[in-house]
Order: structure tokens, then sequence, then C-alpha cells
């Protein structure tokens, strides 16, 4: 198997973010425009000159007239994609590559989703026509499945693992409070999250990552091109996906303590970029804490932990956001909100903000060193696709 | 019996108890009237005829797994679809062959002995089930007196099997007269007052059991044990007290289970057979727009038969249900349901690709690893074989509880289930409450309506806890 990666090839020469909330003033077209308006002002582009657009949405819009509409691009390619819930991702990896082959100097990748007008609670997929036997779980369901798996294979009881993840959720909160684009603002205590009832398994509603409306975007461009946009871009060191093939829903032997696409996926990406000991070689990462399960998962299939140390680790504070290595200092998907298809855009804003020094003082992390990782999911334990980047501010 | 060639009789027999069971006396408090003394069974939210019958048809196969009926009949007086037919969802849910009749013998009560007649009046074997919802109004006589169930016989000749018990003799007769009735549509049957319906069942009743003693050449004296069963209370209880003097009159589950309708029949006939000793004559009364008796007579084969859950085993095991969970999931007390998004209808077509996965519940192995794919996997590089699963237990994996995702009677429990043998599937439990999941448990399939969109019933498969 061969997966090259492009390290160093591509950069990102500006970014824009909306807030991520409930836009009941705002539609898919409006969030758009935002975040694509700020992306061409920080890069010092037009859409004009932007080459080709990759568009990322779930379930906001159908093709690439989605975006050419709101924008008035004239004659300009755009691909709508769709990767579940790392569509975001998903459109920044495609427009990477384009440019990377050559065939364009200037692309674009935006997400955006526009959830709120469902009239429900939550996410909710589009029904595809089916034979009736597929399952009826919400995500939050499948993803509870994790807590007592790991309690269970590791020896954390019910107290303590609902002070773990209620510490994941506490962290993530007060993070996301230090952000004026994050959909919740307030900070929570480990005793207030701890006290909710829950809705799904152990997991109550602090459990679950915020469901909002939002958009971001990013300009890429070749990096021998980079420095006529910006004297700090964000070179790509790796982009890595993964679409699992559901075996783990099959296999009796997946104890559901981890994703084992987000492993290969993590790996792949290591290799890309040349990283041996990610623990001490990143900065901070970005990771799809769509539950607090997840995220405790995640630091283990991602190598931050050792097997069944993460618990620990996130008691001792190593994650938060001046700890060894600070997980999801814009707040994540739990504080910041969940725009299916902006997502995987959002953590990358955070690195563009957070390894260029940008971010507001309150929240900006040490950066000596130089990478960030963002993490992005789409799907449940056994059945899922993964995506993982690695972005840095300095060639090598 | 001269106009009839060749032994005919009952090969294999089930009947089939919902879990739950409604304590009569919590009804009035709530209802203001009606309820009385024991209980009732009631089908699951997730329960109808057609499941029911399924149910009772898998017992009944299980206990004679290599049986091949030629026929597949069900009969019910609350079929889940009109216009369609619904025995053929059961036909594919026991994995009949494609050139097995199935069809429904619906509307009346009756319905059930007149299709175990025919059953019995020759041809090939016949899978005769009879599956019931009973219905009242709350605090009325159908909705504490009825019941729910479903039933099923196995008919056929000595060519088709060892018979447990041989046909000797049978008597109907029938007469036009209104007694009960109820207008399609309506949720509730209506009935005349009792008196003259009790006058018209017992001259009907007498008529039909001169006529089969004289069929089968026997006295009254010559039957050892006698069914009554019938919509009609007190005509059945009038008629029991008449034969009492003479013949041992059978228990008919009133207390415990109530009057299941169409399935009754076959269902006290089922546990009838249960208790029966080879060479006992039992007579079938059945006071029904008319009056059917059947006569028949159990055979040495009757000692080596073994029920696969008999009807006194599922008597002792059901669960409480409170009387306002009953009203919602009849559809008489509307609950705030969750807030999401009813699932979409099930497409006929895609429906109709996986008929052997979404009824019969076959999944898939491969022979070069040997592992079981659930759902079966599309083949690629080997030709895969056939993993029927419906039969086989498993155990809980691990499991959650789900208060958010839409269910018509939430929360949902999940479970990820360990089949013996080999295959994992996430499965949606039923038939207990969500405090009552452990890792571990033993868990069984069970043929069950997932939800109603668009008038489409989507069935599928669920797992319950092995109770046995």
């Amino acid at each position: 198997m061969a997966s090259h990666g492009i390290k160093d090839r591509v950069a990102i020469v500006g970014m824009g973010c909306t807030r991520f909330t409930e836009h009941w003033d705002k539609g898919t077209d409006e969030l758009l425009a935002e975040a694509a308006s700020d992306a061409f002002a920080s890069a010092g582009v037009t859409k004009e000159t932007v080459d080709a657009y990759w568009l990322g949405t779930a379930m906001s819009g159908m093709s690439g007239m989605t975006l050419a509409k709101p924008l008035h691009l004239e004659g300009k390619p755009v691909s709508r994609v769709e990767n579940m819930c790392a569509t975001g991702s998903e459109a920044l990896r495609q427009a990477a590559y384009a440019v990377a082959s050559g065939a364009y100097d200037i692309a674009m990748a935006i997400g955006v989703e526009k959830v709120k007008d469902s009239g429900y609670q939550g996410l909710n997929g589009f029904p595809i026509p089916t034979d009736g036997t597929n399952r009826t779980l919400t995500a939050a369901a499948m993803f509870s499945m994790v807590a007592p798996a790991y309690g269970h294979k590791y020896g954390v009881d019910d107290a303590q693992m609902r002070e773990v993840l209620s510490r994941i959720a506490s962290k993530n909160h007060a993070n996301g409070a230090l952000n004026p684009r994050a959909q919740f603002r307030r900070p929570m205590t480990v005793e207030q999250i701890s006290a909710m009832k829950p809705v799904a398994g152990t997991l109550n509603v602090f459990d679950c990552s915020g469901v909002a409306d939002g958009s971001a975007a990013a300009i890429v461009v070749r990096a021998e091109d980079a420095h006529r946009y910006t004297d700090s871009p964000l070179y790509v060191k790796a982009l890595s996906f993964v679409a699992g093939n559901g075996t783990g829903l099959l296999d009796p032997d997946y104890d559901y303590t981890t994703f084992p696409e987000i492993v290969q996926c993590g790996q792949d990406a290591y290799a890309q970029a040349g990283i041996t000991d990610p623990r001490r070689q990143l900065a901070m990462a970005e990771v799809h804490d769509c539950f607090t399960p997840t995220e405790l998962v995640l630091m283990e299939d991602l190598g931050f932990s050792a097997r069944g140390t993460a618990w620990k680790e996130v008691l001792a504070g190593a994650f938060d956001l001046h700890g060894d290595l600070p997980v999801n200092p814009d707040g994540g998907l739990k504080s910041f909100g969940h725009p299916v298809g902006a997502s995987g855009l959002r953590m990358m804003f955070e690195a563009w903000l957070q390894l260029r020094r940008q971010a507001p003082e309150e929240r900006q992390i040490d950066t000596t060193r130089k990478l960030a990782l963002t993490h992005n999911l789409g799907g449940y334990p056994g059945e899922m696709v993964s995506f993982v980047s690695i972005l840095g501010t300095e060639l090598g | 019996m001269a106009t009839r060639q060749g032994r005919r009789g009952i090969l294999s027999h089930a009947g089939y108890l919902p879990y739950r069971r409604l304590d009569r006396s919590g009804i009035a408090p709530v209802a203001g009237t009606g309820g009385g003394r024991g209980t009732r069974t009631v089908a699951g939210f997730d329960e109808d005829t057609t499941t029911m019958a399924v149910e009772a048809g898998r017992f009944a196969m299980r206990a004679l797994p290599d049986a091949r009926p030629g026929a597949l009949y069900l009969s019910t007086t609350a079929p889940a679809y009109l216009d369609k037919t619904n025995a053929t969802a059961v036909h594919a849910a026991l994995r009949l062959g494609s050139e097995v009749v199935a069809a429904d013998f619906g509307g009346a009560v009756r319905s059930s002995v007149a299709a175990l007649r025919a059953a019995l009046g020759g041809g090939e074997a016949v899978l005769a089930i009879g599956s019931d919802l009973r219905t009242g109004l709350p605090g009325s006589v159908d909705e504490s007196g009825g019941g729910d169930g479903a039933s099923a016989l196995l008919v056929g000749g000595d060519e088709d099997g060892a018979l447990l018990a041989e046909l000797i003799g049978q008597g109907s007769a029938t007469e036009e007269f209104l007694d009960r009735w109820r207008t399609p549509g309506d949720v509730r049957s209506k009935q005349w007052e009792e008196k003259f319906g009790e006058t018209r069942y017992l001259a009907l009743g007498e008529q039909a059991w001169t006529a089969a003693l004289k069929d089968a050449g026997l006295g009254a004296d010559g039957v050892d044990r006698v069914i009554v069963t019938g919509p009609h209370t007190r005509a059945v209880g009038s008629f029991a007290k008449r034969l009492a003097g003479t013949v041992a009159v059978d228990d008919d589950l009133a207390a415990s289970v109530g009057y299941t309708g169409a399935a009754h029949p076959g269902l006290l006939l089922s546990g009838a057979l249960d208790a029966a000793r080879p060479g006992q004559v039992i007579a079938l009364v059945s006071l029904a727009d008319g009056a059917d008796v059947l006569i028949l007579r159990t055979t040495p084969e009757l000692g080596a038969f073994r029920a696969a859950r008999p009807v006194a085993t599922q008597l002792g095991s059901g669960g409480d249900l409170p009387y306002g969970k009953y009203l919602s999931w009849r559809g008489f007390l509307t609950v705030e349901p969750p807030r999401r998004p009813e699932p979409g209808r099930v497409s006929a077509s895609a429906a109709n690709r996986s008929v052997e996965w979404k009824f019969g519940f076959v999944g898939s192995r491969a022979p070069s690893t040997g592992q079981v794919q659930l759902p079966p996997a599309v083949q690629l590089d080997e030709v895969l074989e056939a993993a029927p699963m419906s039969e086989i237990r498993g155990r809980v994996a691990t499991f959650t509880v789900d208060r958010l995702a839409y269910s018509p009677s939430p929360p949902i429990v999940f479970a990820v289930v360990d089949f013996d043998g080999g295959g994992r599937l996430p499965l949606e439990l039923t038939d207990l409450d969500a405090a009552d999941v452990h890792i571990g448990d033993r868990v069984e399939m069970t043929f069950r309506k997932l939800f109603t969109v668009d008038g489409i019933h989507n069935y599928f498969w669920k797992a319950r806890p092995v109770r046995d």
C-alpha cells in the first residue's frame, strides 16, 4: 500500500469561520457567504482569483450550485463532497490534492451545515430508502456503549468513569468559554455535569456535542506560492482518510474500547508527516469529541496515551489548555458546536490561529512545538470514517 | 367418517402467549368501571397478529422441523393489513417454500375453526394459525375478558408424519343471527343482549355436538375431556355446564389469559394435547356464529412429542404491564413521543430483495473463514453459505438504553448480541424492562414490528431474554 502524502507541497494561506450557534436568522447561503468572505479577505484573494472550490455539506444542499449561487461564481468548478461528520475535512483534502496535482493554483475548501431548520434536536440523517432492518439508535446511544466497555476492560468503576467523562466535558466547556465563536460559552463544573440525568446509557446531554449552524473555509495554494499571500502559512504535513467497512459490528472480538479506523488513520498520517512521537511533537490536537467517551478513546487511538491510561491523564489535566498536550483548545464539538460539514475546517481554523499565535491571549497555547493535529470522524463505533491531518508552520 | 380417505389429524401444535400481563384490578381505578379478577395477556407494542402468528408457527415447526406443509392459513379478527394478505409475512418468517400457499382466513372468530376444518378435510399438510388481538373500549367486558395470543396446528395425514391426535368425528351447525358485530374501521365490537345469543348458541351447540358424536360413533361418555370456547362468555359457560355432568371440561384460561378470539380454539387444544395421554378422546366445541365440534383421539405417538414451549410454561412466565401503558399501546392514550423525526417508510423493493434477511433472519457465512455475517454480506470473491439465525440463541456483549431515539414505546434498549457459534449484531431488546438488562444475559430471537409509517408495517427481528 502506498500512501505517500503531500507533505509540504500545499499550504493554507487564509481561513474564515463563522460563529457556531443556533443561527435562526441565517440560512445556508448567508453562512457560506460569511465564511467565504472572511477566507478571501484573510488570504487577500477574490472569488474570481480562486480557481476551484470544494464544498462540504452532509445534508444542507446538493451539488456545487449550493455554493455557486450565494457566491455568484461565474464558470467555476465546484464539487460538493460528503463523508458523514468528516465532510469538512474531506473538502480540504480534495482541494489540497487538486492544488498539489498542479491542476489549479488556488482552491477553496468550505464546509457548511444548517442543522437547526429541521425542527428537531440533534442531528438527523436524510432518509435513504431501505428494507427497514437498519438500526434506529441515536449516535449518543451508539457511543454510550464505549464508556462501560472501557471501564470494564481497564478497571475504572462507574463513579470514576463519570468523573473522567465530566472532566472532559468540563475542560472543553472551559476552553469554549474563552472562544467568542463557540456555541456554548458557559464554564461547567465536573459536579454540575455529573448531576445531569442520563439520556443514552450513562451519557447525559453534557456528554454530547453541541448542535449548531455554521461554516468554515480555507484557501489553499502550492507551498512555494504561499508567501505571496501571507507571512505565516500553515503547511499541510499529512492528510489521511480511512473508511471503515463495518466489520466491528460483526466481529465478536471488537470490544468497543477502540476505533480501529482511527488507529490506522493516525498511523498513516504520522508516517506521511514523519512523526514518531505525537505526544511530544504535537503542540495541540483538535479531536472529534462528539461524545465524551469518544475523546477518551481517541487519546489512546491517536497514540497520545498508552492503552488503559488516558482516563488517568484526563484526570491529571494532561489535555487541558495549558497541559502537556492541549486537546480541543477551541472548546471542541462539545462547546464550539457541530455543524457537520463545517466541523473539520473549524478544527483547522483553531490550528491556524494557535500555531500562528493569533488566538486570543486568554487561550493562546505554548507553540514551542510547531505541529498541530486535527481529527474528524463520521459514523459509529464499529463502523466509521476517520480523517487525520497534520499541519505545521515550518517546512521540513 | 365414511367420506374421509385415510387418517387425518394433528402433527404438531403450539400456543404463543405474549409476555405482558394486565392485572384486571388495575382497570377500574382508571376507567371508573370494568376490570375484575385475574390477568389477561397483552401483545407488546411491537407485536400484532402477524408477529404473534410467526411465534406460534415457529414453535409448532420447531417441534417438527422436518415437516413440509403445503399451505399456511392465518386466521384473525384483527389483521395487520386489509386487501394485502398477512399470511405471506408469516410464510416468509417461517421460510416456507414459494410453492406453499399462504392465505388469510379473516374477519370473524369462526374463521380459525373453519380453517382447521378445511385443513382436516384432506389434501396436503396445512399449518393452520390463529392469531388475535382482543380490544374493547376502556372499562368494557371485551377489554378485561379478552386476551392476545396465537396458536398453530400442523394438520396432515399419516403420509405427512406421526399423528399426535386423529380426527374421529365432527359436526357443525350454522344459523344467521346477530349476537356481536363490528363495522370495519371501528375499534370495538358491540353485543346484543346476552340472553338472546345464549338461546341460539345452546341450540346450535347441541345440534353440532350430537352430530359429531354420531360421526365418531361415540356416546358422550366416550369423550374424556372437552374444550368449550367462543366469544359469548355466558353461552360458553352454560354449554360447558351442560356437558360437565358426563365429560371433564378443560379450563378455558379466562382467568389468566382471557379469550384470544381466533387463536383460542387452537390455544386450548394445544394446552389439552400438552396435558393429554395417548388414547384419550378430546372434543373441541367452538360457539361462534354457529357451532363447530371436532372430536380427536390421541395416538401412541403423543407420548414422544416434545412441545417447543408448552402453553402452561408460558402461562408461568409473564411480566406485569400497568394499565396506562396498556392504554397507550392500544392507542387509547396518546403519549408525547421523543422529539425525533419518524423513520422513513420501508421500501417495498428493498424489502423484497432482502426478504430472507428481513423476514427469515438469514445471514451469510464465508466458507473460508467460517465468519457469520449479519446482515448477509455481498458476494465478492467466494460463494457464501446461508446462515439461518432465527433459532440460534446469543448473549448480550454490551448494551445501552436510548432515551432519545424514536420508538413507539421509548426508551429503546439496544444490545450487541453475540450468537452461539458465531455472528454478532446490535439488536433492539424487547419483552423486558430497561433496568433488567445485564452483560452476559442469554437472549433468543423474536419476530416483531419495529414501527409503522405510511401504513406500512416494518417487520424485523428483535432479541428477548431467554426465560426457560
